[in-house]
């Protein structure tokens, strides 16, 4: 046996079903099409619809968009929450939703014991600080519980993905049975201070302000976590570890207290996401799975760990729950929620992990 | 496989003669609540642990195909109420409904097909909740009421033992063709894709195809499961394709061991036992544990096997079992020629 006459070398089993050329192209074309529809459509026809064309409606157009921003800010505010934790950590934290409907309810009661009435509260009633303290105590509780949650149970199996996100699941499906014993079945709202309560007048449209302030406090929030990650000496540590955490720990850093750090923060966000959503939309049963859904979406819209793609994602899929249901005709508007999946679908076509997500070895 | 059978098939085989008996000495109230349920809910999540010990896909949709397999049931056999109401033949039915919950899965399966580790997780999570948002919302097809009065064939209407019976048999035949899938060529790809997915696309095979395909096929099987419940059921609404069965059935593969296809029926008992005798141990309720506490304590139970075996209770049967043998002085190493699925752990 010489090397020279070792002869053609057979391969046992012919790779079964090859990758074609032309069925990486598909997606490229498929995704213009959609989109330049919909600018038109919105734009000039909207035949049928609640809304009606935005150049000669351009009210009913700036009211809906206003909506995509302003529910944008708070998606931001949740879902940059989960974003860094998984940035940093790899942990799908799966009781993100938990955490803001757990933030939600002790907010509704310490603002009811605030304001010393059990019931029918009153914009009025409500100072600026009856609500932020609420918000800030709510979010703290769950910062803390998040902390716990780390320490105990995700601390020691870091880097086993599909064990954490487990773990963080069953943690969920405890916490929302507790939830729905302590606080029951039913609905309730945090109530908006009095002072950002009102109505303003978009050309010809009536805009409550409420919404406008939720809006600030998102962009509050988004400042200062890019001040504290651009800026601060932690955050520089955090942006490296996303990148190379090996290197991170080499460099002698204590990045165990940089992760616990992390998810404080990352808890806390979803406790305050939660305090803004059950003044906004209230918070019952369920809001933990539909918000753990919300941050879902975005991440995977922006690309999972970048803060940056949260924002993106936060601005696409808002504009898309604020302008489909308004600008589909009337009879078939309850078609709007395949529009979120249409968006999704776009956006993975072309982008497997989203607008500002790393490419992982596949 | 030559020679005298493995110790597994043995057991497995005694386990489904088990079965086929059961009805004899079992109440009515076992057989139909119980045995029958854990059937179908172990069908569906075998086919999550397809997909995960084979392909390294842990995925979330199953429950949605189950979901929309049962909804075009619903649709094409109901005369009146919400929905299509097309009337069918419940025959004819069921091919719709097969048809267009595996047309659905693999649709899902090749926008993800690209997705690796757990972001298919979270990619199939929200398949899953856009999917209940869309049945509930969507009144063409469904609406939050759900499709009711909903009669299974005349073969299986007033003989619940017959749906049992179904289940086992379809039961036997997806596990038996899920490992035979395992031994062919694809089979052995998507094993490779698993492991090592850069490996195997430099080696020329069309790995999102594979996962694709792999997909395709666990939800047909997933939709099998979807018809079996509407039969039993009677009816299928939005809420029973929430979020919360969603995860349900996950937990159900991960009780029993996510890496092994016996531990979907296995899990799938351990959970609908507790679901219906639960209340009637006799210390729970001291401890303030009451039916409507069972979330909290299947939770606490993932929580607990995550912690200390996160290869579920076969991982467990396996331990107790190795340890056995080494007691015993018995023969060691691998008992079967079978590709040994494993719990994917890392994606990088």
């Amino acid at each position: 046996m010489t090397i020279g006459d070792a002869g053609p070398v057979e391969h046992p089993t012919e790779p079964f079903l090859q990758q074609r050329a032309w069925v990486r192209h598909i997606p490229a074309v498929a995704i213009g099409a959609p989109v330049a529809f919909a600018v038109l459509w919105i734009l000039f026809f909207a035949r049928g619809t609640s809304a009606g064309a935005a150049v000669s409606e351009p009210g009913e157009f700036f009211v809906a968009f206003l909506n995509g921003v302003t529910l944008a800010g708070l998606l931001f505010v949740v879902a940059s929450g989960f974003t860094l934790i998984f940035g940093l950590m790899r942990t799908v934290n799966m009781a993100h939703g938990s955490l803001f409907l757990l933030a939600a309810y002790i907010g509704i009661d310490l603002q009811k014991q605030m304001v010393g009435k059990t019931r029918n509260i009153n914009a009025d009633d409500v100072s600026i600080l009856q609500w932020v303290v609420p918000m800030l105590v709510g979010a703290a509780v769950v910062a803390v519980i998040g902390v716990v949650m780390q320490q105990v149970f995700l601390r020691w199996n870091q880097g086993e993905e599909l064990r954490q996100a487990l773990i963080t699941l069953a943690i969920s499906v405890i916490l929302a049975d507790q939830m729905l014993r302590e606080f029951g079945g039913l609905a309730q709202t945090m109530v908006w201070p009095g002072r950002v309560t009102h109505f303003i007048d978009i050309f010809g449209q009536r805009y409550a302000t409420s919404r406008l302030f939720m809006l600030g406090v998102a962009l509050l929030v988004g400042a200062l976590l890019w001040l504290w990650l651009n800026k601060t000496r932690m955050g520089m540590v955090i942006r490296a570890g996303v990148d190379d955490q090996d290197m991170v720990r080499a460099l002698g850093i204590n990045i165990t207290l940089v992760f616990a750090a992390t998810f404080f923060v990352g808890a806390f966000l979803a406790g305050m996401g939660g305090a803004m959503g059950a003044s906004f939309a209230g918070a019952s049963t369920g809001a933990d799975g539909a918000w753990l859904l919300n941050s879902l979406v975005v991440v995977i819209i922006g690309g999972l760990g970048s803060v940056k793609g949260a924002l993106a994602g936060s601005l696409l899929y808002g504009m898309v729950l604020a302008l489909s249901p308004v600008y589909l005709p009337s009879e078939y508007a309850f078609y709007s929620i395949i529009f979120t999946f249409v968006l999704l679908a776009l956006v993975l076509a072309v982008r497997p992990y989203g607008l500002f997500g790393k490419v992982e070895s596949a | 496989m030559t020679g005298r059978p493995s110790t597994g098939t043995m057991v497995i085989s005694a386990v489904v003669a088990l079965l086929v008996l059961l009805p004899a000495f079992g109440s009515d109230f076992f057989i139909d609540f119980v045995m029958t349920r854990t059937m179908m809910l172990g069908l569906a999540a075998s086919t999550i642990v397809f997909l995960s010990a084979y392909g390294g896909m842990v995925s979330l949709a199953q429950w949605l195909i189950f979901g929309v397999s049962g909804f075009m049931i619903g649709n094409a056999v109901a005369e009146a109420g919400h929905g299509l109401k097309l009337g069918w033949n419940p025959w004819v039915a069921v091919i719709f409904a097969l048809g267009i919950a595996t047309a659905v899965a693999f649709v899902l399966g090749a926008l993800s097909a690209r997705t690796i580790g757990i972001y298919y997780l979270m990619l199939t999570l929200t398949y899953a909740v856009i999917g209940f948002l869309f049945f509930g919302q969507v009144t063409t097809f469904s609406g939050f009421g759900g499709v009711t009065g909903l009669d299974p064939p005349g073969f299986f209407l007033d003989h619940p033992k017959r749906l049992y019976y179904a289940g086992v048999v379809l039961s036997v035949i997806a596990y038996v063709t899920f490992r035979a899938v395992a031994r062919t060529s694809f089979g052995i790809a998507l094993q490779g894709i698993r492991d090592d997915p850069v490996r195997m696309s430099s080696l020329g095979f069309n790995v999102p195809m594979h996962r694709m395909l792999a997909f395709t096929l666990a939800g047909f099987v997933a939709a099998i499961a979807g018809v079996l419940n509407v039969w039993w059921n009677g009816q299928i609404d939005p809420t029973s394709i929430s979020i919360g069965p969603t995860l349900d059935l996950l937990i159900i593969a991960v009780i029993g061991g996510i890496a092994h296809l016996e531990g979907a029926w296995l899990g799938a008992f351990v959970f609908v036992a507790a679901n219906n005798y639960l209340r009637d141990l006799p210390l729970v309720d001291n401890i303030g544990i009451t039916e409507a506490r069972f979330n909290t304590v299947i939770g606490a139970l993932v929580l607990l096997i995550m912690v200390l075996s996160p290869d579920g209770l076969m991982g467990i049967i396996e331990k107790v079992r190795a340890a056995g043998r080494r007691v015993l002085g018995g023969p060691t190493g691998p008992t079967t020629a079978a590709p040994e699925p494993r719990l994917r752990r890392t994606s990088s």
